[in-house]
C-alpha cells in the first residue's frame, strides 16, 4: 500500500498573526504505490511543508490529503519522515536508536535489538551498532535514520533533503544506496531536494514547485532505465529541462527576496 | 615492514597520550602548589616578622598544627566528651554535607517536577511562573530567618535554605530547557509513533539533562554558602557553626581551620559534581555539543 492523494492542499503558517506566510497554495497531486517521486523547487517553495503535511505532523489549512483512501489525521509509523539535520538521539547507541520505534510499541529489548540488527546489517552499519551518533559520519547517521524508519516497517519514506549536508562523494554513494534499498521493496518514496542531478538520478517522476507560495508547476516522468548514467545525452536532456523550468522561478523568488530585504532595511 | 611499523605506532599512541595527560596534570598541580604556596609564604613571613597580629590572623602552620587541640570543637555537638580527632572532624563535615546533599536532591526533584508540570499545563504555568520568577533572585541566605522560625534550629532549617537556593532557579531552567529542545528530536519521536508521555520520558528528559546539570553546578556554590550561613546564625552544628564558635571564643585558630576545611570540601564537591556530569552526560562532552 502507500498511495497518497493531495487535493487542493493549502498551508498557511502563523494563521491569525501578523506573520502569516502562505507556504502551499492549491496543490493537487498524487503518488502511486511504490513510486519514487522527487519534489524540486526554489528555496522556500514549501517542499518541507509538504512533507510535514504528508507525515501528519502538521495539518493543512485547506484541502485534503488521503493515504490509502483515508484522510491523514496525525503521524503514523507507516509514513516515516527523514530529516536533513541529524535526528539520531545522541544519548542512545546506534542500535538503540534504530530500535526506538519498536521500544515505543513495547517490544521486549532482546527482540527489538535482534530486529534492529537486521536492518543495521542492511544499511551496512552492523559493526557500529554500539557506537553513538557522534562517532558516526554524516552519511552513516542518515543510513541509521533510514534503518530506523525501515525497522518499523514504514511503507512510505518521506525524505526532506536527507543528503544535502553530505559531501559530493558521500551524497552519490547514498543515492545508490537508497535506490538499492528501494528497488523491489515496493515502498513509496517522496524525496525533496533542490539538487537537479539528484532528482534526475533518483526519480520515477519529478514534481516541480513554484516559488512561494508553492504551487505545482510541472510533473515530469523520467523515462530512463536504471542504473542511470549521469553523463548520458538522455540525462543531459532532463537536466536541461529542469534547469529551464526552474530558472524563471528561481529568478522570481530571488527578486522577491531582495525586494523584501530592501523593504526590511528601509523600515528599520 | 611498514605495516609492522604502522602497527607499532598505533599501539604507541595511547601510552603517549596518557603520558602527555600525566605531564599536563603535573604541570597543572605545580601551578596550584605555587599559587597557594605564595599566599601561605607571605602570610608566614609577615607573621614571623611580627607585621600582623597573630591572634587575629594565626599563620597556617599554627592553626593546622593545632588541629588536635581543636578536635572537641569540630564535633557535631560542642561539649560532648572527646572522640578521636579524625572522627570528630568528619562528623562536622558530615553534618554540613548531609544537609547540602539532601537539599540539592529534594530541590532538584521538586524543580524538575514543577518545570515539567508547567511545560504541559499552561494554566499551571501561567499561575505559578510569575511568582517563581520573582522569588528566584532572593539569595538563599535571605531565607534563613524564615527557615529558622519555620523549622527550628536544626537540619530542617539548613536543608530548607539549600532547597530554596536550588529550587526556583532550576524550575525556571527546566521549563526553559524543555521549550528549547530541538524540534527535530520531538518530531522524530512523533513520526515513530510516540505518545506525549513517551516523548517526555524518552526525548525531553534526556535532552534537557545536560542543561540542568550545568545550572545545578552553578547553583551549588550558592547552596553551599546558604547552608554554612544557616549554621552560623542559627543551626548550632556543622562547619559554619565551627567558624562562628572560633570567633566567639577568640580562638582564630579554630576559625581558620574551619574556613580551610570549608574551602577544601566545597572544592572537592564541585570536582565530584564535575566527574558525575562527565559520567552521566558522557555523550555530550564527547560530542562537544
Amino acid at each position: 500500500m502507500g498511495e497518497i492523494v493531495c487535493t487542493n492542499v493549502t498551508k498557511v503558517w502563523g494563521v491569525g498573526t501578523t506573520r502569516e506566510v502562505a507556504a502551499l497554495e492549491n496543490v493537487s497531486f498524487s503518488v502511486r504505490h511504490g513510486e519514487f517521486v522527487v519534489v524540486i523547487g526554489p528555496s522556500g517553495c514549501g517542499k518541507s511543508t509538504l512533507l510535514m503535511l504528508l507525515s501528519g505532523l502538521e495539518m493543512p489549512t485547506g484541502g485534503t490529503i488521503t493515504y490509502d483512501g483515508k484522510p491523514i489525521t496525525g503521524p503514523d509509523a507507516d509514513r516515516s519522515l527523514i530529516f536533513q539535520q541529524p535526528s539520531l538521539f545522541p544519548w542512545r547507541s546506534t542500535i538503540d536508536n534504530v530500535a526506538f520505534g519498536l521500544q515505543l510499541r513495547g517490544v521486549p529489548r532482546k527482540e527489538r535489538r535482534q530486529q534492529a540488527e537486521k536492518f543495521l546489517r542492511q544499511v551496512g552499519l552492523r559493526e557500529f551498532a554500539n557506537k553513538h551518533p557522534h562517532e558516526l559520519s554524516g552519511g552513516m547517521q542518515q543510513r541509521a535514520a533510514i534503518a530506523r524508519a525501515l525497522c518499523l516497517g514504514a511503507d512510505v519514506l518521506l525524505m526532506d533533503e536527507p543528503f544535502a549536508a553530505l559531501d559530493v562523494q558521500t551524497r552519490f554513494h547514498m543515492q545508490s544506496f537508497l535506490l538499492d534499498i528501494w528497488l523491489g521493496s515496493g515502498k513509496t518514496v517522496v524525496f525533496v531536494t533542490h539538487h537537479i542531478d539528484e532528482a534526475a538520478y533518483l526519480a520515477d517522476r519529478v514534481v516541480i514547485f513554484t516559488a512561494r507560495p508553492g504551487r505545482l508547476l510541472d510533473s515530469v516522468d523520467i523515462d530512463m532505465p536504471r542504473p542511470r548514467n549521469v553523463i548520458s545525452p538522455d540525462f543531459e536532456r532532463y537536466r536541461a529541462l529542469f534547469v529551464e523550468r526552474l530558472r524563471s522561478e528561481v529568478t522570481r523568488a530571488f527578486q522577491e527576496q531582495e525586494l523584501a530585504e530592501m523593504l526590511d532595511t528601509r523600515i528599520k | 615492514m611498514s605495516v609492522r611499523a604502522g602497527m607499532a605506532a598505533a599501539l604507541r599512541v595511547p601510552s603517549r597520550a596518557s603520558s602527555l595527560r600525566f605531564r599536563w596534570f603535573v604541570v597543572e598541580a605545580g601551578w596550584w602548589v605555587l599559587s597557594v604556596g605564595i599566599v601561605i609564604g607571605i602570610w608566614e613571613i609577615t607573621a614571623a616578622l611580627g607585621l600582623i597580629n597573630t591572634i587575629i590572623l594565626p599563620p597556617p602552620h599554627k592553626f593546622v598544627a593545632e588541629i588536635r587541640d581543636q578536635s572537641q570543637f569540630l564535633m557535631p555537638q560542642p561539649g560532648v566528651t572527646a572522640i578521636p580527632l579524625h572522627f570528630a572532624v568528619f562528623t562536622a563535615i558530615g553534618a554540613s554535607l548531609r544537609r547540602v546533599l539532601i537539599g540539592l536532591l529534594l530541590g532538584s526533584l521538586a524543580a524538575v517536577l514543577t518545570g515539567s508540570l508547567a511545560f504541559y499545563l499552561w494554566l499551571f504555568r501561567n499561575l505559578t511562573f510569575p511568582t517563581i520568577t520573582m522569588l528566584a533572585p532572593i539569595a538563599p541566605a535571605a531565607w534563613i530567618p524564615l527557615a529558622i522560625l519555620a523549622f527550628g534550629m536544626g537540619d530542617g532549617a539548613a536543608i530548607f535554605v539549600v532547597f530554596v537556593g536550588i529550587y526556583f532557579t532550576l524550575t525556571l531552567a527546566t521549563l526553559n530547557s524543555m521549550n528549547n529542545v530541538d524540534q527535530v528530536y520531538v518530531n522524530t519521536a512523533r513520526v515513530l509513533g510516540a505518545s506525549r508521555r513517551q516523548i517526555m520520558w524518552h526525548v525531553i528528559f534526556p535532552a534537557i539533562l545536560p542543561n540542568l546539570f550545568v545550572v545545578l553546578r552553578m547553583n551549588f556554590f550558592a547552596a553551599w554558602m546558604g547552608v554554612l550561613a544557616a549554621e552560623m546564625v542559627g543551626v548550632r552544628t556543622g562547619l559554619g557553626a565551627v567558624v562562628v564558635m572560633g570567633r566567639q571564643m577568640m580562638n582564630m585558630n579554630l576559625t581558620f581551620l574551619g574556613m580551610a576545611i570549608i574551602g577544601l570540601v566545597g572544592y572537592l564537591l564541585d570536582v565530584g559534581l564535575g566527574v558525575l556530569q562527565k559520567r552521566v552526560l558522557w555523550w555530550r562532552s564527547a560530542a562537544r555539543v
